[in-house]
């Protein structure tokens, strides 16, 4: 399922026009990003739970070519499966 | 400060003007869409924040740390999430 598929769906399920659903599903996506962006964490109890993880730089080697490569220190969200979906996914 | 549900239905109401009850139903909702589709096995896709994918993790012998028993672990689903560039470069916009 996609962003659109999202948004139709919560338009049917919630008798709302597209564009309010579409609001919605863009307001949720983005205050998780902005939060992120600002270095927080989220939790959305359920669901999931993500907070940013920085990892140092490091000579890594491209699979490839086997050369050396030396890879910059990085910040990546860290994503963690909420209870109740894990249950849902793995009954 | 953690990001919770609470600041997702503020911003809602702040943003469209919904009452609080109505726009934490429609949050409610959305959320209760996302679990029930990768709940039935098939992953969501948001792009420009990333995608949560269901991986079939097969069967594996481990061990009971306490007794020290060998046993056998069943096959089982997981949740994975891969972060989507765009969210990516945002978050390591400072650097």
């Amino acid at each position: 399922m996609n962003k659109l598929e999202l948004i139709s769906t919560l338009k049917n399920e919630a008798n709302i026009s597209k564009a309010e659903a579409a609001e919605v599903v863009q307001i949720f996506f983005d205050s998780m990003t902005d939060a992120l962006t600002r270095g927080d964490r989220v939790e959305i109890r359920g669901l999931c739970s993500f907070y940013v993880k920085e990892y140092k730089s490091y000579t890594g080697r491209n699979p490839k070519t086997g050369d050396k490569v030396l890879i910059s220190p990085k910040k990546l969200p860290f994503f963690k499966c909420g209870k109740e979906l894990k249950e849902r996914v793995d009954y | 400060m953690a990001l919770t549900k609470t600041n997702i239905v503020d911003q809602v109401q702040e943003r469209i003007g919904y009452s609080r009850k109505r726009s934490s139903d429609l949050v409610e909702n959305l959320i209760e869409i996302i679990k029930d589709t990768i709940g039935k096995g098939e992953d969501v896709l948001v792009s420009g924040f990333g995608k949560f994918c269901v991986k079939e993790k097969g069967a594996r012998k481990g061990r009971n740390p306490a007794t020290g028993n060998d046993m056998m672990l069943d096959q089982r689903k997981v949740v994975t999430f891969k972060c989507s560039s765009v969210l990516r470069d945002r978050i390591n916009e400072d650097n």
